[in-house]
């Protein structure tokens, strides 16, 4: 079974269609890559994944259960996790309690006991920072964990979303244009790591422009054109498929 | 019925001014982005120079545009030294600098006129017209044909000349309406002194009606907020339009209720609005880019 | 037990102060004020620093705390802690059902339907005199007794206060410090982000909203008996304006930043009475001069402003 199941999406923004009739599957633990020329609606389908906002039409399957227009934070819950292509970094925070809110789903000290900080407090505290930790050596962060994520160079927090997101061990993950602004030695590190996350046992959904960063990774890729699918198969073909290769060129 | 015309006269007149108040505000909100909480201290600044004009032994026409004159410096001196320096502020810091802004003026007017309350005299004269049963004072006219004047003038104003559509181009987009050379600093300039002007000409209208002293700004600030935001923020007319409904709905309810509690309606609808369509009548719904 | 260092210094010097000062205006008057000052900076910054949610209505509930001791224990005869309690459970279920439609609104909206939460309160408070005395407000609350003790002096009213602002401070303190002070930064920070990470946004703005509020309320009451009289005055628009100020010139966010606009928002009026007639005009000056100048507050600025000198000392070294 597969692990995601998109079925007949669609997206009206106005009389705008940023996506329409859109099916397809992510089987469990591959990196399935989402490509198409700029405003294909590539952000528009994860934002409707994570219901950021709501589809017009269509139904998302998750696992088996359907989560369309289920609140975000009950999609996360069930193991979804997602990066933004324009950064949403708690820039108010510092590294490592950026990643500790991913810790969010995997601890459950509530407002009150939190104020009079009971034992069970202080022991979780201690479980999450450990648990932060160690997602921020992951992504090679560990030097920078108590600075303050405001003063991060753009391509640290961009790794520094990955870690927040494998905090809350999702089984999903959701990456949207990881590679964008990182220079070349930093785009074959995230190469690494994409790979790494996807043999640890969680599927990675990949949207991104870097052509060869896409191809040489993705188990599978599907190409979006206006808010339609294009092509779905291996990275091999989808490079073959005369029609993908029409969109990209411009007709 | 005689008394709902009654309530509709008078629910006309203070809407007029909360309309002028919240033209106010949107003007200045869509300019800047800032909710000005000093819009209410126009309106009192307005009237009370207007009044010691007077006093001084100005002529009432004389007074009344030196006083708007006045007004607008004000207006003008409050961009350039209380928004501008203010660089990328937040919401809440710009908040707060209007509402430091509200209360230095406040001061200033403490200060200088003093606690007491004041009138002025009416433009015409006092006699009251009989509509049926109802009655209509000369001023209440005033106050709804200059209204109407300043709504229209400041329609015509960004609708057709150069320098409005100046303005509105830098409300779209701050950074386009400098490629293209408009002078954004300038441009934010105008709109608080305009703001400023049509703060003053409310004050200069109501004051023959229902008096003023240095702290009956706030109050009016308030309501012309919640006007705006009943009209639907940053919509000019939907500010004019929310205004004159609050002065009905306040007066109408004041008047079946209990006048004691007449503020307290104008911002239980305001809640309610809140509640269901923050984005209010005439506004649009915005969804936030990710 | 480097977490509370600084908790225990201020700790210690409020209990130091009446030893160091005693029969001082400053310590058993205007300290006392302070106290409640900063208890309720101290809850509005739960909200406003930590969740990033303004308030220009908080003073209603201080106010709804004091009313409900008045009207209970002199209209009703109840005992004043209960009276205390059941101004606390008011407050709660109204936060609570509040909480939702006012949460789910952002920036000057909510800045909005908080202001007119406030106004409307206020209105009440002047207007329903059959209740609440009208303007003239209510007197001649009971004497608080704890554990037998009457608290009637200004001395032992000291102590009362400043235990409940040291408890306040120390929540403050612990909930920054944990996973539910997390998710209201993370709110702050990006409230989308905050929500795909699965922290129930709205759930844990409530929560915070309804925390502050009872922390609100409980002040409320103990400044009613400790005045022994309550007028709408104290808790007008104007009022949750100051404490919104005193919020913001300590420093958003920063529970000893409230604590330290509190403290020098209280002691202003007292400064400023040379000046009389300026207060007004002086208040106003200083709101915009911080706002423009040190927009991340006083006591923050101070603090960012040493931790780098301290750490180019250390990188010198």
């Amino acid at each position: 079974m597969a692990l995601l199941d998109v079925k007949n999406l669609g997206k009206k923004f106005g009389g705008l269609k940023a996506i329409s009739d859109l099916s397809f599957s992510v089987p469990e633990n591959i990196i399935f890559s989402i490509i198409g020329p700029n405003g294909a609606g590539k952000t528009t389908l994860f934002n409707l994944l994570t219901n950021i906002y709501p589809p017009t039409s269509g139904s998302i399957f998750y696992n088996g259960r359907e989560i369309t227009r289920m609140p975000p934070y009950r999609i996360a819950r069930l193991g979804i996790s997602r990066t933004f292509q324009n950064l949403q970094v708690f820039l108010n925070m510092s590294a490592i309690e950026n990643v500790m809110v991913g810790c969010h789903l995997r601890s459950k000290s509530g407002l009150m006991a939190s104020a009079i900080r009971l034992p069970s407090v202080i022991r979780e505290e201690k479980e999450v920072r450990r648990m932060a930790e160690k997602a921020l050596e992951f992504c090679g962060l560990s030097e920078f964990s108590h600075k303050p994520a405001a003063g991060l160079p753009y391509g640290l927090l961009k790794k520094l979303e990955v870690a927040r997101s494998l905090a809350s061990k999702p089984r999903l993950l959701l990456m949207d244009e990881p590679a964008a602004g990182l220079n070349d030695t930093e785009t074959t590190e995230l190469c690494g790591l994409i790979r790494q996350i996807r043999d640890s046992g969680i599927t990675v959904l990949l949207v991104e422009h870097n052509m060869s960063l896409v191809m040489e990774i993705s188990d599978k890729v599907l190409v979006l054109n206006y808010g339609k699918l294009l092509a779905h198969g291996a990275p091999k073909d989808i490079q073959e498929n005369p029609e993908v290769v029409a969109a990209y060129l411009g007709e | 019925m005689d008394q709902l015309l009654q309530f509709l006269i008078s629910g006309l007149t203070v809407g007029s001014i909360y309309a002028l108040v919240a033209l106010g505000f949107s003007i200045i909100y869509n300019a800047s982005d800032v909710v000005n909480f000093a819009q209410g201290e126009f309106v009192m600044i307005g009237a009370m120079s207007a009044i010691f004009m007077l006093k001084a032994g100005l002529s009432y026409p004389v007074a009344a545009f030196l006083s708007i004159a006045l007004t607008a410096a004000v207006g003008l001196a409050l961009e350039k030294f209380a928004i501008e320096p203010a660089k990328n502020a937040t919401v809440v810091t710009t908040i707060i600098i209007t509402i430091g802004a509200s209360i230095f003026l406040r001061g200033a007017a403490l200060l200088i006129w003093g606690k007491e309350i004041y009138g002025l005299p009416p433009f015409t004269s006092n006699n009251p017209i009989r509509i049926g049963n109802a009655t209509i004072l000369p001023q209440n006219l005033w106050v709804m044909l200059g209204t109407a004047v300043a709504v229209l003038a400041v329609k015509y104003f960004f609708d057709r000349t150069r320098m409005g559509k100046a303005i509105l181009a830098c409300s779209f987009n701050k950074k386009a309406a400098y490629l293209v050379g408009i002078n954004v600093k300038r441009m934010l300039l105008v709109s608080y002194g305009l703001s400023a002007a049509l703060g003053a000409a409310a004050g200069l209208l109501v004051t023959p009606i229902t008096f003023m002293s240095y702290g009956s700004g706030v109050m009016l600030g308030l309501k012309g907020f919640c006007a705006a935001i009943l009209g639907g923020m940053g919509n000019s007319m939907g500010a004019v339009l929310g205004g004159l409904l609050l002065g009905i709905i306040e007066t109408v309810g004041a008047g079946f209720i209990s006048s004691g509690y007449k503020d307290a309606i104008a911002f239980f609808v305001i809640l309610i609005v809140l509640f269901v369509k923050p984005s209010g009548i005439l506004g649009k719904e915005e969804a936030e880019r990710v | 037990m480097k977490r509370l260092s600084g908790f225990v210094l201020f700790a210690l010097a409020c209990i130091a102060t009446p030893f160091i000062f005693p029969d001082n205006y400053y310590v058993t008057v205007v300290g006392l004020t302070i106290f409640v000052n900063i208890i309720l900076a101290v809850s509005l910054n739960l909200l406003m620093g930590y969740a990033g949610q303004i308030s220009l209505g908080h003073a209603a509930f201080f106010g709804l705390g004091a009313y409900s001791s008045a009207i209970l224990t002199i209209k009703y005869g109840v005992n004043p802690w209960a009276a205390m309690a059941a101004g606390a459970l008011f407050v709660l279920v109204l936060s609570y059902v509040l909480a939702r439609p006012i949460l789910r609104l952002k920036g000057h909206y909510l800045a909005m339907a908080t202001l007119g939460l406030g106004i409307i309160v206020h209105i009440f408070f002047v207007q329903a005199d059959q209740l609440t005395g009208g303007p003239d407000g209510i007197s001649g609350l009971p004497t608080l007794s704890l554990f037998g003790v009457p608290i009637d002096s200004d001395m032992k009213w000291y102590w009362v206060l400043c235990s409940y602002m040291l408890l306040s401070v120390l929540f403050s303190l612990n909930i920054a410090d944990s996973r539910a002070g997390r998710a209201l930064s993370a709110i702050h920070g990006s409230d989308i982000a905050a929500e795909t990470m699965g922290i129930n946004t709205s759930k844990v703005k409530s929560h915070i909203f309804v925390f502050s509020a009872l922390m609100a309320s409980v002040a409320g009451s103990l400044f009613a008996h400790q005045q022994n009289f309550v007028s709408p005055e104290s808790f007008s628009f104007f009022f949750s304006i100051e404490l919104v100020t005193m919020v913001v010139l300590g420093g958003l966010g920063s529970t000893f930043g409230a604590v330290i606009g509190a403290f020098l928002l209280s002691i202003l009026p007292e400064v400023l009475i040379v000046f009389e007639d300026f207060e007004v005009l002086i208040f106003g000056a200083i709101l915009i001069v911080i706002m423009i100048f040190l927009p991340e507050g006083l006591f923050v600025a101070l603090r960012n402003k040493a931790t780098m000198l301290l750490s180019r000392r250390l990188g010198e070294s």
